[in-house]
């Protein structure tokens, strides 16, 4: 492959769109309420199509045979690079809110700085998914202070999946080698450098929520170099079914 | 990525000219007309400002098309729609998918404005007013039915990616709201 790193590059920030995508798909029919749950599977679709876009680039830099469905489909559980967070279940609402809330406020700012990018088409498609990604982050702020400052058990509730999942926030701001090689060329965005405003944002939302900031120090990292937690492996059977079961399926 | 000439509709007339990246030949514009969106099917797809290109090259011709949203589930029976309509009209066509410029609601015409407020789907406010409405601050999203501006948001996700459902307090019409997108 004539451009390995933008490959693994584009699959790295691809990556976080699908599973989160296939996350919130699975409440198809499960929401919460009528409204909920077509706004997660709005979400969902948004998600699966900036894929598509990712993932056509990526099929165009492989160079092979392989196709878009083929890099979202036919992958091992270890070649999936998304961030730990993404992968966490639909526990409850709440998790499901602040999952999305906790990735909404960092994809918002990632995909501000992959506009400047020097490559192209990510810079087109990252000015394509903000427009999308403002209004998922509006959706999730506003459930994340619907339910921190709604009722006792709500609030409760909330508390438990920010503390739960923010253990899970610092792996965003973890560079790969991909990273580091595309920085340089002006064509990554330094995640590093998103770290201090991204706990500013969140914080001053919590805060608003009546909700407390945790001050766990320990945090989990592993995605982006393939090691994921255990949930994502059942997630990757459901995605993967048909293609897996009836290989080159079409319908 | 994109550098295409002016348009050269910009003499014959200015109803699609939202900004100098279109570039569609005359000749194939009522042919286009005819193709509508699936979603919204009294909404052309010159109307909605999806088409970007349509030019003849050597009898072929090549149309360049932008998803409203990424993953608009009707780009590809848009893309198919086009090339049936081009087809009887004795054209071969080749359609490319383009995500820049990125599409804005500031490319739905006025016309399309319009048709899509006949068809009782609210037109998309300006991007300050939007988040105005889609926060539930302010009544701003006149109702499709009887007009009144006394609606609320009931949902920022409405039937398509792109709506957002709304309701009117006074005749109490549920309707689709379209959401700005800048």
């Amino acid at each position: 492959m004539k451009n390995e790193n933008l490959y693994n590059y584009i699959l790295g920030i691809a990556d976080n769109s699908l599973i989160l995508g296939q996350r919130m798909g699975e409440l198809c029919g499960h929401g919460p309420s009528l409204e909920t749950d077509i706004a997660c599977t709005n979400i969902s679709l948004d998600l699966f199509g900036q894929v598509r876009s990712y993932f056509q680039y990526a099929s165009k830099i492989a160079g092979d045979n392989r196709s878009e469905d083929d890099i979202a489909m036919l992958r091992k559980e270890r070649e999936y690079k998304n961030v730990l967070l993404v992968e966490q279940p639909n526990t409850d609402f709440a998790y499901t809110m602040a999952r999305q809330f906790l990735f909404d406020v960092y994809h918002l700012a990632f995909l501000s700085e992959l506009q400047k990018s020097t490559d192209l088409t990510l810079s087109a498609i990252a000015n394509k998914c903000i427009k999308e990604v403002s209004y998922h982050e509006r959706f999730s702020s506003d459930w994340v202070k619907r339910l921190g400052d709604g009722t006792e058990e709500s609030k409760a509730k909330m508390q438990d999946a920010i503390n739960y999942l923010w253990t899970y926030t610092d792996e965003l701001f973890h560079q790969t080698e991909a990273d580091k090689i595309m920085v340089s060329e002006g064509a990554g965005v330094d995640v590093t450098k998103l770290k201090e405003a991204y706990y500013k944002n969140v914080g001053d939302l919590l805060e608003v929520a009546t909700l407390e900031i945790p001050e766990s120090k320990y945090f989990q990292k592993g995605g982006k170099e393939g090691i994921h937690t255990e949930h994502l492996g059942y997630l990757l059977s459901d995605l993967q079914y048909m293609q897996r079961t009836y290989p080159n399926m079409e319908w | 990525m994109l550098n295409l000439s002016n348009s050269v509709l910009n003499s014959v007339s200015n109803i699609y000219m939202t900004t100098t990246e279109q570039n569609i030949d005359q000749k194939l514009i009522p042919i286009l007309e005819e193709v509508s969106d699936p979603e919204i099917p009294v909404l052309s797809i010159m109307d909605m400002g999806v088409v970007r290109t349509a030019v003849i090259e050597n009898n072929i011709v090549k149309v360049e098309i932008t998803p409203t949203y990424s993953g608009c589930p009707a780009m590809d029976v848009i893309g198919d729609d086009i090339k049936k309509a081009l087809k009887d009209a004795g054209y071969n066509s080749e359609i490319e998918l383009i995500l820049a410029p990125a599409w804005t609601t500031d490319w739905i015409t006025p016309r399309g404005r319009k048709a899509l407020e006949d068809y009782g789907i609210a037109a998309p406010l300006s991007a300050e007013a939007d988040k105005d409405v889609l926060l539930n601050e302010k009544r701003l999203v006149k109702c499709t039915n009887c007009g009144s501006q006394n609606t609320r948001l009931v949902s920022q996700f409405g039937s398509t990616a792109c709506k957002a459902q709304f309701q009117c307090d006074d005749c109490q019409e549920p309707f689709d709201y379209f959401k700005c997108l800048k």
